[in-house]
């Protein structure tokens, strides 16, 4: 297959901390515009993956070409400016901001004018800032936080707090989006809410999305392609119906009768 | 005594663009720093050296105070920003000390422990004033800018900023300069307001005074800075009258302890005084009083 296809791909990626392998010989490969989804029990090396995607751990061997080009040792922030972005496990918003404010500060990325064109709020700046305010308005009607437009960040309750993550990641408009553990702490309501969601995204704004996640629920229902890990190398790949009838797959997740 | 006030609000005015320019890198973007007296010094040294030894007009003299402190606090920066934060204040401790003793022993320069004296004055309260004015309205388009809010951004969540695309030790760095150029001017202009330097007008109970200012208007807020500082700077000038002169360091320390206990976000917390929400409070205590 072309490698233009592709969005992103990981070659032979190993991470070692010391004398622990995080992820050994990991190869995945990322179709464009597809809903990805990776899973595995606690400590199989999802989130070190996610790490080293976009820049916060460099990959001990192997390479991450994101387009065909390799990204592997750009720090973080340059990866976000390529066009990936991503949510975090554990929430990281700007908490003491207000929700619109912290949409308005991901908008940077687009944002062009200079320090001199801010300071003194020149035209240019004026305008773009309009501009801004029309997108952010525009994206919280869309995921539906127009209510709390105004409401600190920390303030919000969990599920409204995942969201709010999630379209900040959007607000910088990525072309890839990585999402951690979504819908981790939602009940089955609310996470097929985000199911939705989540194929919403894709859809509309013709986005690829790679999902962590342990509702195998969310996972089953919206991704294409599945990739499974264990103790840091790569289980199982394919789609939703070949991983749930892969033997190794229940074993590692159930395990087995002697 | 009138010429008494003048000269505390000149004074006042003075120190608030110091603590203005502390303001951007504690406040906002969360980088604590006890050595910004250095800078201070090294804006008032460089000024005041410049206009004496050159007879230069004491402006231009404010704009090489500025730019030669805005170029050690990034070469300071530049390095240090790098680190964890408390490497970040470590350092600004050397540098203000660094500064200090450098300036006390180059005594055929800068005339050591023993003061510069003679240095060109000519610094009015209105000369103060627009430099304010300027700085504040400068400062607030600054902070409603992108640059502003990815600063805000990286007191908030480092990691986050850097995966919305901000170069967080970028924007470490660009508060570092805003607030070192800041503290230059406001050294300069109180080198050509004094007349005259010392070592000492520079020491660390200075630092800590700028930010100290700062934490107690409340982090994050720019009119809580404003607010402070017209009452913390004078504050021991005002205690100096009466029957309290004696007991004045002590009503200082006792105000600062008490506004800690009970509002310790600070005066203004990150909130913003405005007029629309001025009226907002007075409505909404007229409606209590209805009420009742």
């Amino acid at each position: 297959m072309a490698q233009q296809e592709y969005i992103l791909q990981l070659k032979n990626v190993v991470k070692r901390f010391g004398g622990i392998t995080a992820s050994n010989n990991i190869n995945i490969n990322v179709p464009k515009g597809s809903i990805y989804g990776i899973i595995g029990p606690n400590g199989a090396g999802k989130t070190t993956l996610f790490n080293m995607i976009t820049g916060v751990y460099n990959t001990t061997e192997g390479e991450v070409f994101f387009n065909g080009k390799p990204i592997n040792g750009l720090p973080t922030h340059i990866i976000a400016e390529k066009g990936i972005s991503r949510t975090f496990q554990n929430i990281r918003l700007f908490g003491d901001l207000s929700v619109y404010d912290n949409l308005l500060t991901a908008c940077q990325k687009n944002i062009t004018y200079s320090f001199l064109d801010g300071i003194l709020r020149s035209k240019k700046c004026r305008l773009q800032e309009k501009e801004m305010a029309e997108f952010c308005d525009g994206l919280l009607e869309e995921v539906g936080l127009s209510n709390q437009k105004k409401q600190r960040a920390n303030n919000l309750p969990y599920g409204m707090q995942r969201r709010l993550e999630i379209a900040r990641a959007l607000a910088t408009r990525p072309k890839l989006i990585l999402l951690d553990e979504p819908a981790a702490g939602m009940n089955e309501e609310e996470s097929a809410e985000l199911s939705d969601f989540i194929r919403s995204i894709k859809n509309k704004k013709n986005i690829t999305v790679i999902i962590i996640d342990h509702h195998m629920d969310v996972i089953m229902s919206i991704c294409e392609r599945i990739s499974v890990l264990n103790f840091g190398t790569l289980l199982a790949e394919g789609d939703p119906d070949s991983i749930q009838n892969n033997k190794e797959v229940i074993s590692a997740y159930l395990g087995v009768d002697e | 005594m009138n010429y008494y006030w003048i000269g505390v609000a000149t004074l006042t005015g003075i120190y608030m663009i110091a603590i203005l320019g502390v303001s951007i890198l504690t406040g906002f973007t969360g980088l604590f720093s006890m050595g910004h007296a250095g800078f201070m010094a090294i804006g008032a040294y460089t000024s005041a050296l410049l206009t004496k030894t050159f007879h230069l007009p004491i402006l231009v003299g404010v704009f090489f105070g500025m730019i030669a402190a805005l170029i050690v606090g990034l070469i300071i920066g530049y390095p240090t920003l790098k680190l964890r934060g408390d490497y970040f204040v470590i350092a600004t401790l050397g540098i203000g000390e660094v500064t200090k003793l450098l300036l006390e022993n180059l005594q055929g320069f800068t005339g050591g422990a023993r003061g510069l004296t003679d240095v060109p004055g000519g610094v009015t309260f209105p000369m103060v004033l627009c430099f304010l004015v300027v700085i504040i309205w400068g400062l607030s388009n600054f902070l409603r800018s992108k640059q502003g809010r990815n600063c805000i951004a990286v007191r908030e969540e480092e990691l986050a900023t850097a995966s919305i695309g901000a170069d967080v030790t970028h924007y470490k760095m660009l508060a570092m300069g805003i607030s070192c150029a800041l503290c230059g001017i406001s050294g300069a202009l109180l080198a050509h307001y004094m007349e005259y330097l010392n070592p000492t007008m520079f020491n660390m109970v200075v630092s800590d005074q700028l930010v100290m200012t700062v934490i107690l208007g409340g982090c994050g807020s720019l009119t809580g800075t404003i607010i402070a500082s017209m009452i913390l700077v004078p504050l021991p000038e005002i205690l100096r009258f009466g029957a309290v002169q004696e007991w004045r360091m002590v009503f200082y320390g006792l105000l600062v302890v008490l506004v800690i206990i009970f509002k310790p976000s600070g005066l203004m917390g990150s909130k913003e005084l405005s007029i629309e929400g001025i009226k907002k409070f007075i409505g909404r205590a007229d409606k209590k009083g209805k009420e009742r």
